[in-house]
């Protein structure tokens, strides 16, 4: 297996195109670099960098143009979009700026849905767990919509966080909280982040919470400007 | 996979708490409804009208003959399970005192008649009662005409042949009477036990010999090649395709209208189905990117949603299923007069017949939309604005054409009509499409000065080009639906009213002299009756054809020839009869003698005579506009030229003629006079009195038979209304799947504008502006439809006259307006009135 393998994440000259009726656009242009395990990684840059867009490429979520994304040992080029799937459920974990839960489902479920996802055993069990570890014992049965936003990115984070996944991805994850809410919410992050020896990789505008990382990229005009 | 189900369960258990699947399972709900009713309801209807032309013959298929009938054809009848009967028609003189009478004897044996019933009264005046049995050995049931002409009371005793007879009753309805007045001559029935003892029938008289044979359809239709089989010498078959009567055409039309009704039923809940599963399919892009990201399989997203939709379907076809079957356990009672038949007990096909369409209409409607989400991109979760590369438009064209021509060729197994459908609606979506882009250009084009609301409303259709105009189309198609249905509705409901009509004459007098023409019609005012207006009726055969004699023409039709070889029944008149149209040609009374008397000064045409044909009549002898006919009436030949060709409404109960001349061609001709009458309940013993003081005229009673007619007119009406309300509330389904499939955009939108600080009042104004703009415009668009559609429905579905009503634009324009204006506002209600927050958040 692959678990041993040092690096999480590794970039290798990755480009994004896409066409419009303006003409191809270059998003990301010849992106490269490395991520360790364990680590904590910002990535930074003006509005229209391509942060988001480069943060979809690594999860798997699109497909880059060229160059290569290595998961966990893995090349993402290879995988299929259900194979990319099938590799999140395992091993990636998500936060987004807007939350992102399932209306449906209450907080539990939103906590056990990627676990059910995984075949990971007592789902529910491993849910309570978490939640209880954001501070959400009292709010299990609880739908999105009667959650605040603060808690609402705290069901995210358990949610992220349930699978023991090995690189936990974050786009702007204060981006719609308050200072205080959101300064809970990366405390959790870098905590459960500690804890699990997870590869934490943040896409954020904020530059004291990119402070608070391992080591930060920088992004302009889709290049790479700068990475410590 | 038990996970993706039980996933689908969850949300789709939230969803519908959250009222997210009203629309689409509304529609599903409608159409399965529809099927399981409509669909079966108008096989009934079918059924009851060619059982109603069975009762001209008394029977599914009668034999005629001049010699007995071969004991081995009832032989045959009787193997094959039917029932069957005889009938003896001979004529003989009545004796009664010193008076004597030429009658028409109908001998009738057991089980007469097998169709139709037989209607007796104890005496003159009074009206008549169904029968049970047929006419009991030594008795005879005399008609009203026979009774005067002798003079008789009931239970005088009179003779015929050898033998001598009580009068039990009098005749007033028989189901093989012939509805025409040629030949009619007084009748009485007896027995066929009593014959033989009359001596009156034997080698060489003129006898008609009849078979009845009745039973179920499969079982007549053997009887029907087994007895050509046979091949019998000097048998004519007559099956009830051949005969038709007075009820054919407004049961038909009942039929027709089910037909249609349910048919736009289904169309409509097609566009319903395809509308609201869009928009659910859309709403769950969000969580299908979402569960991607987590780490859901392309087939845990559609197991999961195929899952939702199937249980929405399971449950639209159960509770579908179990309206319809309601609607049609309701219908069948209603109609069951006319539907006669043993009612068929409770079965589950029904809910099969409902799962059915619902499936259907999922796989070719909600399934394309469904696919799509298996593709959503996960990358949707950092960009909103990513979609899934829509499906081919062959696959979601194919589904719907495939699904929309099964269903309906389901429903209604008409290829040509499938065909004309689905081509009708390929040409018409296009062509309103094309429309609906032309109003959004119009509309947004009126943006000068006007308010803040005006043009953001306005702005609003403009921009949504595409998506408004397919608005305008799905709201103009049900209002258009509503209003055709409406028009026709309402022209078959005049129509029938017509018949309904207390007033209607139910009395014909027929073989009135020209000397007592006068002094009959005071004694009808006399009596207190309405003054009758006399129609001349003229005995004739017509002989040439522009100077080709009648028997040397070709004709395409048998019932050509027929028509123009036997002794017909004419009249002349200056004035068109109130049911007849002209449909080519001019008549005589108004434009004809308008021309005439500009030119000569006088009133009626006096160099060559005219004469207007009944259109069907003419086309089946192939008479022409122009063509001179030649007739014989009475050794004198008189010649015409065919004016005018008229279409003549059969069901209106008034003396009607094939031929009318004009009056100069018979005025001098021998005739007779014919009149109708109403004639109330109360006012009966003026027709005793009538019939005593003029012996020779005779009484043609015709309450029973519009009687039966009001009574089947009465239950199809309520069966038309019933199906009328199952397609308003499809129309209302597409309306409302319309309005809502922009509706999250205008939450968001109107949460912003308020957030900008616009007042809840202007953003209410300008939803209502939207609404009501696009409401008047699809009302526009459907008073064109309609006016087109209605007209081709009335004139070719249902042969009524085209009725062009300005007042359709206005109302269609005004109800679009309201009806989308008002839904508009209150499906959208809640984003203006919740706070902008919560819908942004
Ligand atoms: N699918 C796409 N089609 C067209 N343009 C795209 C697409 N994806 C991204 N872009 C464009 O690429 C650029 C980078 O987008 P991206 O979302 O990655 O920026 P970002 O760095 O995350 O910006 P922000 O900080 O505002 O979130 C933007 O100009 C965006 O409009
Ligand atoms: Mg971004």
């Amino acid at each position: 297996m692959t678990t041993t393998n040092p690096l999480a994440l590794n970039a290798v000259a990755l480009s994004k195109q896409v066409t419009s009726p303006e003409g191809t656009l270059t998003i990301l242009d010849g992106v490269s670099f490395a991520i360790e395990r364990g680590c904590s990684v910002a990535i930074c840059g003006p509005s229209g960098a391509g942060k988001s867009t480069l943060l979809a490429l690594m999860a798997g979520l699109d497909s880059a143009t060229s160059g290569e994304i290595w998961l966990d040992g893995t090349e993402l080029g290879g995988l299929d979009e259900d194979g990319r799937a099938a590799l999140r459920a395992h091993r990636v974990g998500f936060v987004f700026q807007s939350f992102h839960l399932v209306p449906s489902l209450t907080a539990l479920e939103n906590v056990m849905l990627p676990l059910e996802l995984d075949d990971s055993d007592n789902p529910r069990t491993r849910a309570l767990e978490i939640l209880d570890s954001v501070g959400l014992a009292a709010r299990t049965s609880h739908y999105p919509h009667q959650l605040s936003g603060g808690e609402k990115q705290r069901v995210a984070i358990a949610r992220a966080f349930a699978g023991h996944p090995t690189v936990l991805f974050a786009d702007e994850p204060t981006g719609n909280l308050d200072t205080a809410t959101g300064d809970t919410v990366v405390d959790l992050l870098f905590s459960l982040n500690q804890q699990q020896q997870a590869t934490l990789v943040l896409v954020t505008h904020d530059e004291t919470l990119a402070a608070r990382c391992d080591r930060r990229i920088r992004l302009a005009a889709g290049k790479l400007v700068a990475s410590d | 996979m038990v996970k993706a189900v039980k996933f689908g369960l969850r949300s789709l258990w939230r969803d519908a708490r959250a009222g997210e699947l009203a629309v689409l399972l509304a529609a599903l709900i409608v159409a399965a409804g529809t099927v399981t009713a409509i669909g079966f309801l108008t096989d009934r209807i079918n059924q009851a009208v060619q059982r109603q032309a069975s009762e001209v013959l008394a029977a599914d298929v009668r034999l005629r003959s001049a010699q007995p009938i071969a004991p081995k054809v009832f032989a045959t009848a009787d193997r094959l399970g039917l029932n069957s009967a005889r009938i003896l028609n001979f004529p003989s003189v009545v004796y009664f005192g010193d008076e004597s009478v030429l009658a028409t004897i109908q001998a009738v044996s057991d089980g007469y008649p097998l169709r139709g019933e037989v209607r007796i009264a104890p005496n003159l005046g009074q009206a008549g009662t169904k029968v049970d049995a047929i006419v009991p050995s030594g008795s005879v049931w005399f008609d009203s005409a026979l009774l005067a002409r002798l003079d008789a009371e009931p239970a005088d005793v009179i003779e015929i042949g050898a033998s001598t007879f009580t009068i039990g009753a009098i005749l007033t309805f028989r189901p093989d009477q012939s509805p025409g007045f040629s030949g009619f001559s007084p009748t009485l029935i007896m027995n066929i036990d009593d014959v033989p003892a009359t001596q009156l029938v034997q080698e060489g008289s003129r006898v008609q010999h009849y078979a009845l044979i009745a039973g179920p359809q499969a079982s007549v239709e053997r009887f029907i090649s087994e007895f050509s089989a046979l091949k019998i010498e000097g048998v004519r078959l007559q099956s009830r395709g051949d005969a038709g009567n007075q009820l054919n055409n407004a049961i038909d039309r009942a039929g027709r209208f089910l037909g249609l009704a349910s048919l736009i039923s289904l169309l409509l809940a097609a566009v319903a189905v395809a509308m609201s599963a869009r928009r659910y399919a859309y709403r769950r892009l969000d969580t299908a990117a979402l569960m991607k990201t987590i780490g859901a399989s392309q087939r845990f997203i559609l197991t999961s949603a195929l899952t939702q939709i199937l249980v929405i379907g399971v449950i639209a076809s159960v509770i579908g299923a179990a309206l319809g079957f309601a609607a049609e356990r309701i219908l069948t009672t209603i109609l069951a007069d006319l539907l006669q038949d043993d009612l068929p007990g409770a079965s589950f096909a029904p809910f099969v017949l409902g799962f059915g369409t619902v499936l259907i209409l999922l796989v070719g409607f909600a399934l394309p939309a469904i696919l799509r989400l298996g593709h959503t991109p996960p990358a949707r979760v950092l960009r909103k604005d990513l979609l899934p590369a829509p499906t081919s438009a062959f696959i979601t064209y194919g589904f719907a054409v495939l699904a929309l021509g099964g269903l309906v060729y389901w429903s209604v197994r008409d290829l040509p009509l499938l065909l004309v459908i689905l081509g009708g609606t390929a040409i018409t979506g296009l062509v309103l499409f094309g429309v609906g882009r032309l109003l959004v250009f119009l509309l947004s084009k009126r943006t000068g000065r006007v308010g803040v609301a005006w043009r953001y409303g306005l702005a609003n259709i403009a921009r949504r080009g595409t998506e408004s105009a397919v608005q305008i189309v799905a709201f103009g198609l049900g209002l258009m639906v509503l209003l055709v249905l409406t028009i026709v509705h309402n022209d078959l409901l005049r129509g029938w009213r017509a018949t309904l009509d207390a007033t209607v004459s139910n009395q014909f007098i027929i073989n009135i002299q020209p000397d007592e023409a006068k002094g009959l019609v005071e004694l009808i005012e006399n009596e207190g009756l309405t003054t009758p207006e006399l129609v001349p009726l003229v005995r004739a055969r017509m002989t040439h054809v522009d100077g080709v004699a009648v028997k040397e023409r070709q004709y395409d039709a048998p019932r050509g020839r027929r028509l123009a070889n036997r002794d017909a029944n004419l009249t002349y008149g200056n004035n068109l009869p109130a049911s007849n149209t002209i449909v080519e040609g001019d008549w005589w009374g108004t434009i004809g003698s308008e021309k005439m008397l500009a030119s000569s000064g006088s009133t009626m045409p006096t160099a060559e005579h005219h004469v207007s044909i009944e259109v069907e009549a003419a086309r089946s002898m192939n008479i022409e506009l122009g063509n001179v006919l030649t007739i014989n009436v009475a050794g004198t030949e008189i010649s015409a030229t065919v004016t005018s060709l008229r279409e003549v409404r059969w069901d209106s109960f008034e003396p009607n003629f094939f031929m009318v001349f004009s009056p100069s061609a018979l005025a001098e001709a021998p005739q007779t006079y014919i009149t109708s009458l109403n004639v109330s309940d109360e006012q009966r013993p003026a027709l005793r009195t009538l019939v005593r003081a003029y012996p020779g005229v005779s009484i043609i009673d015709i309450e029973a038979a519009l009687d039966q007619v009001r009574r089947v007119i009465d239950k199809a009406v309520l069966a038309v209304q019933v199906v009328f309300l199952f397609t308003l509330l499809a129309g209302v389904v597409v309306l409302f799947a319309a309005v809502q499939s922009t509706l999250d955009e205008r939450r968001y939108e109107s949460a912003l504008l308020r957030t900008f600080g616009a007042k809840r009042r202007t953003v209410f104004a300008g939803l209502a502006t939207e609404f009501t703009m696009l409401g008047f415009a699809s009302g526009i668009f459907a008073a064109l439809g309609a006016t087109i559609v209605g007209g081709l429905a009335a004139t070719q579905l249902f042969n009524m006259p085209l009725t062009i009503n300005p007042w359709l634009w206005v109302v269609g324009a005004f109800a679009g307006a309201v009806i989308v204006g008002v839904s508009g506002i209150i499906a959208t209600r809640s984003a203006v009135e919740t706070s902008p927050m919560t819908i942004l958040r």
